[in-house]
């Protein structure tokens, strides 16, 4: 499949959006709200619930249904809130030892005035560098759209799983076709050379798995998953604090391609 | 033999290590304010407009020379440059045009140096090099600044100068942002003092990671500050954006960074903050 095909699957309307997976994932759910500081951002919903009778704090982007819920969650699109939000409920999570799950799928984080006045990058940064340090493991789902560093604030997690025609990019292949070419059209070109599918977040070490796709038996393709997540769960939460903390680091840590000119220490290679 | 790319980057490093000194001083004109002044005058007022102060663009080297104490400065992780992996096309082609016009391997030069005497470890990201993009190179070359000054106890000076992430390498510029959040954490969680000065522009996923990452953040004046590129607010909002939107005073006042320093100030002001931290570093 061409890369853009896969670009307009990953945002499909009748796509299941976030809640489709924690009604399937979880039980007993308790929302929880807000940010405690400014306010409570409808495109990120989270809380406490089980998986597999495990507690598990769960932050999941919402892109909303119809085209009511999609305005009242601005698309999916998180405000520095939201990011904020998130965080709070992932220091709690760490407070009661608990999983955590961030269940993503965004165009990328809220553009808008007021997002940058109340520090759309600040947020953002924060949750890069509180995430990376979390005490207790942690997964990151992306089951659509992986937009940049609105994705990225919600996916520096112990584990990174995408599904099978989810896309991740740092930018959309649209923009990326506007500033390069001048040309928005050119955004299936864009598609291919930005290298935004599945195979690509394998090839470069961003995920560490992919997830088949089966929409008609939505319930089946869930229990998989959540038999996946459970084990990671069970398998990390083995682990000291301080271990949890180093293989999320190196994880990342060893992300990237360059050149090295020493030819005693090549490093960063892909293959 | 050298090439000839090889051979225009080495006299730019030549002229900058000499310090930029023009041998036919002419009078050029201020971008922000229109007058003219000759240039050798600019220099000594440390690239700032006389008359209306606007802060002229300097490359990384210039920015060293301004800050630190002379002949101090150590570069570490040269060796460090971009590849391909997306095998994008023309990117080989714009590092290569970005080495020539820059001067500089790669868009952020880094290494020790010290001020007051003070020995720290230093990035300086170079506005010149594809706009001080963010690509894998970039974000190894600052990580392992920040662990080499974790190991050896040092403060870190950075100056953040960025269009954002590096779209040329996909998902891997994205993932830099992740890994240089990291090793600056790492750095703070072992006392690491970590202070980021934005200069002009500042914006996307540098703004995101480690520029709003600094236990104190300094900005230049009316330096652009933020995240989502204003054009692209404008269009998505379908409204004009006052003129001092995402300037560093708009950040200031919103709560995000610690101080304005004027640059003529800054080398004063930093060594006042790490003599102010001289019990812990």
């Amino acid at each position: 499949m061409e890369a853009y095909e896969i670009v307009k699957l990953a945002r499909d309307k009748k796509r299941p959006t976030a809640k489709a997976y924690t009604k399937e994932l979880l039980t007993n759910i308790v929302e929880l709200h807000g940010d405690r500081a400014f306010g409570d951002d409808k495109a990120v919903v989270g809380g406490i619930g089980e998986l597999n009778g495990m507690p598990v704090t769960f932050i999941a982007v919402e892109k909303g249904g119809d085209l009511k819920e999609r305005v009242y969650r601005s698309f999916g699109s998180p405000k520095p809130e939201g990011y904020r939000k998130a965080l709070r409920l992932m220091k709690q999570a760490e407070k009661f030892k608990r999983p955590i799950l961030c269940i993503v799928d965004t165009a990328g984080a809220y553009c808008g005035e007021d997002a940058e006045e109340r520090g759309q990058g600040q947020a953002i940064a924060q949750n890069l560098y509180e995430m990376m340090d979390l005490k207790v493991p942690s997964i990151s789902i992306i089951i659509g759209e992986g937009g940049s560093g609105g994705a990225l604030g919600l996916s520096v997690s112990s584990k990174v799983y995408v599904l099978e025609n989810a896309v991740y990019s740092v930018i959309s292949p649209e923009a990326c076709a506007g500033i390069l070419w001048r040309d928005a059209k050119k955004a299936d070109e864009a598609a291919e050379s930005l290298c935004m599918t599945s195979e690509y977040m394998m090839k470069f070490h961003v995920a560490d798995g992919v997830f088949k796709e089966d929409f008609s038996d939505f319930k089946g393709m869930c229990a998989e998953i959540k038999e996946t997540l459970y084990n990671d769960f069970v398998q990390m939460k083995k682990e000291a604090p301080e271990e949890i903390i180093e293989r999320r680091y190196e994880k990342f840590r060893n992300i990237g391609v360059f050149a090295e000119k020493k030819a005693s220490s090549e490093k960063g290679d892909i293959d | 033999m050298l090439s000839l790319t090889e051979l225009l980057k080495k006299s730019k490093n030549t002229i900058e290590n000499g310090g930029r000194q023009f041998a036919r001083d002419e009078k050029v004109k201020c971008p922000a304010c229109g007058k003219e002044e000759y240039r050798n005058t600019i220099k000594e007022n440390n690239m700032v407009c006389p008359f209306c102060e606007h802060h002229y663009k300097i490359s990384a080297r210039t920015r060293i020379r301004q800050v630190f104490d002379k002949d101090s400065f150590h570069e570490l992780f040269d060796n460090i440059e971009s590849a391909d992996p997306l095998e994008f096309k023309g990117y080989k082609r714009r590092i290569e045009k970005a080495r020539i016009s820059s001067g500089e391997k790669e868009g952020v030069v880094c290494g020790t140096a010290s001020l007051n005497k003070v020995k720290c470890a230093v990035f300086v990201m170079e506005p010149g090099f594809m706009m001080g993009s963010m690509g894998s190179a970039l974000g190894e070359k600052v990580c392992r600044l920040f662990e080499y000054a974790c190991e050896n106890h040092l403060p870190v000076i950075g100056f953040t100068a960025s269009g954002g992430a590096r779209m040329q390498e996909g998902i891997l510029s994205l993932m830099q942002m992740a890994k240089v959040s990291g090793a600056v954490k790492k750095h703070s969680n072992a006392g690491g003092l970590y202070i980021c000065v934005l200069t002009n522009p500042t914006t996307g996923g540098v703004t995101a990671s480690f520029a709003m990452l600094g236990d104190i953040i300094i900005a230049e004046p009316n330096a652009v500050v933020g995240f989502a590129g204003r054009r692209v607010i404008e269009s998505t909002m379908k409204k004009s954006l006052p003129d001092d939107f995402q300037k560093s005073e708009f950040v200031l006042e919103h709560g995000f960074i610690d101080k304005i320093v004027d640059r003529r100030e800054l080398s004063m002001t930093l060594g006042r903050i790490l003599n102010l931290h001289r019990e812990v570093i």
